[in-house]
């Protein structure tokens, strides 16, 4: 009958070695928790945040535009008239709006606001497709309808609003155009793909004509495409809307900014995954060196469990098993508090939490995998060591 | 009939340099099962070598060690914990009680790595536990017993898988006279059951509480009762 030790036997002594040092085999727990609960933090944050960014790409991924590249004077030159039905009529195309921009006109809320300060904002011919086309949303009030090509009304963009302070439409708003007073009947919620119509007071192309003699034709046209022809319109924007070939368009695909946004995002996971690995490895080179300590202060243990009949083989998986034990508790509780925070983190960003089931568990993997690793050394040493030499030192 | 328990032919220890120590020379010793053997000697006679290599847990540098008549020379590290887990028992001096662990614990540690359920070893522990007079501490910790009965639980915990030898080394080293005395008695009474009994020991009297008494000086055997006080 050879000497054997039964698995839960094994996993007994490792946790029982574990008990007898509470305090240092939560200190060191705690250093493995502390780094996985960055790691899963990490991964839950940046996927809570990229969740709510791959939505709106899923939804905004066929959207293009098409703008006038040419001014005259600070003046943009305006499309032909014909781009925009020439456009609706290419078979891929679902819908088709245009704006145009009215140039050198100011937003402000007074005539106390000097007209120098703009506040970066501008003033934007829209049509009544504007809201299908963009999958736009009001915040407040309503959008321009077919009385606003006779009247002075205005819808101001998220961040418009937000320059002017108008928070509420409960009292008639009036905000000033140029030298013209606009009633504000709506305002519109942030528009990711297009960010020039957040920054805009939206008025009707008659008014636009009316008040401020704008050239007609639209600046710059935006289209939802079938989501697998995007790239064919794409490619034929240009001829589309300038047959003759005699002024320069931009074709532009916006859901480009949402890629690269959410590009932006990985490259600080990836950034802060790295951290998250080196606190892992310091927790580590932690749990090594405890271990190490623990097997010169219990020579007289192991020297007695291999009087006892234990072999190098059963000393080495009792060590390993403790370093392991001691990682993977530490693992669960750094699996939870990074839950926590992911959940803390959405919850204040306004963000859906979403943690990614390949968090918790690469990080109980990497948990284990330090664990193992730190108790390798200290594992063979204890298996190393003679039994008389052990049971000689107390 | 008796049988040999254990068989030492010619053995030696030398350590390696730097201290390249003669620990043991020449040393032949025949134990026979049932016998109850003190080893006597100074400081650095070579008594804790001889019963480290009589337990395995050390291989002499020459000659032979037969246990129940195998040669462990040839045998390898996890055949020579086999040996271990299975024929010998071992009682140290510093007791060597895992402090954590309730009495009944320690003693079941006896039997760990012969691979039986957690079960079957805590009643074969409250048995021996019983036999050395200790059924009323299984469930206390091994840091509240008295030097004494930490002794008799490490006895327990050795003879707990019913060795065919038991090994003592300086087992009433760190206790006074009176309880050193009932430990004696408690080893000396093993051997009606049949357990060899190998003892080292300083103190005159243990050694007199032992059927045969084996003499060692520079690592050589001096005198051996068995010989009828023949000097070698």
């Amino acid at each position: 009958m050879p000497s054997r030790l039964r698995f839960p036997d094994a996993i007994g002594v490792a946790t029982a070695g574990l008990r007898s040092r509470r305090v240092r085999a939560a200190l060191s727990a705690l250093g493995i928790a502390i780094a996985v609960a960055a790691v899963v933090a990490v991964l839950g944050i940046a996927q809570s945040a990229k969740a709510q960014l791959l939505a709106q790409l899923g939804e905004e991924g066929n959207l293009l535009t098409v703008a006038s590249a040419e001014s005259v004077n600070g003046r943009t030159v305006p499309l032909p008239l014909t781009a925009q039905p020439m456009i609706a009529r290419i078979p891929p195309v679902r819908t088709v709006t245009a704006v145009g921009s009215v140039d050198n006109v100011t937003v402000r809320r007074t005539r106390a606001i000097p007209t120098q300060q703009t506040g970066g904002m501008n003033v934007l011919a829209a049509q009544g497709s504007l809201l299908p086309t963009m999958s736009a949303h009001m915040l407040l009030g309503r959008y321009l309808d077919p009385t606003a090509e006779h009247y002075p009304v205005t819808v101001l963009g998220y961040e418009a609003a937000k320059i002017l302070g108008i928070g509420s439409l409960d009292t008639p708003t009036e905000i000033l155009l140029g030298n013209h007073y606009f009633t504000v009947t709506g305002v519109l919620a942030p528009v990711s793909v297009a960010p020039e119509i957040d920054v805009a007071a939206l008025i009707s192309f008659g008014q636009a004509e009316q008040v401020f003699a704008r050239e007609a034709g639209p600046s710059r046209i935006y289209l939802r495409a079938d989501p697998d022809q995007v790239a064919a319109v794409a490619a034929v924007l240009t001829a589309t809307t300038v047959p003759d070939g005699d002024s320069d368009v931009q074709v532009r695909r916006p859901s480009d900014l949402l890629v690269a946004r959410i590009a932006a995002k990985g490259a600080f996971v990836g950034l802060f995954l790295g951290l998250g690995g080196i606190a892992l490895l310091i927790a580590g080179v932690g749990i090594a060196n405890i271990m190490v300590i623990s097997v010169l202060e219990r020579r007289g243990e192991i020297g007695l469990r291999r009087a006892l009949g234990a072999r190098r083989r059963h000393v080495a998986t009792q060590f390993l098993l403790e370093s392991t034990l001691l990682a993977a508790a530490g693992g669960v509780l750094g699996i939870a508090l990074g839950v926590l925070a992911t959940a803390v983190a959405a919850r204040l960003g306004g963000n859906p939490v979403a943690v990614p089931m390949s968090a918790p568990a690469a990080g109980l993997a990497a948990a284990l995998l330090v664990g193992a690793l730190a108790g390798l050394y200290p594992a063979a040493r204890a298996a190393r060591l003679s039994p008389v030499e052990a049971l000689r030192t107390l | 009939m008796t049988s040999r328990a254990l068989e030492l032919s010619g053995v030696g220890k030398v350590y390696p340099p730097p201290t390249a120590v003669t620990a043991l020379a020449g040393i032949d010793l025949v134990v026979d099962a049932g016998e109850t053997v003190a080893i006597t000697g100074q400081s650095g006679a070579g008594k804790s070598t001889l019963l480290s290599i009589l337990g395995t847990l050390e291989r002499p540098t020459s000659g032979t060690v037969r246990i129940a008549g195998t040669d462990t020379s040839a045998l390898s590290d996890p055949q020579l914990s086999e040996i271990r887990a299975t024929r010998l028992g071992f009682v140290f001096q510093q007791f060597f009680l895992l402090e954590h662990l309730s009495v009944l614990d320690n003693v079941a540690t006896g039997l760990l790595y012969r691979g039986m359920p957690g079960k079957i070893r805590r009643e074969r522990a409250a048995e021996v536990l019983w036999e050395v007079g200790l059924e009323s501490r299984t469930r206390h910790r091994a840091g509240q017993l008295s030097g004494g009965e930490r002794q008799r639980v490490a006895i327990a915990r050795a003879i707990v898988g019913r060795p065919a030898v038991l090994l003592a080394d300086e087992p009433t080293g760190n206790l006074d006279s009176t309880t050193g005395a009932g430990i004696t008695e408690l080893l000396s009474g093993l051997a009606h059951d049949g357990t060899t009994v190998v003892l080292i020991t300083h103190n005159a009297g243990v050694a007199a509480a032992m059927r045969r008494q084996v003499a060692l000086v520079d690592g050589r055997i001096v005198a051996d009762s068995a010989a009828l006080g023949s000097v070698v």
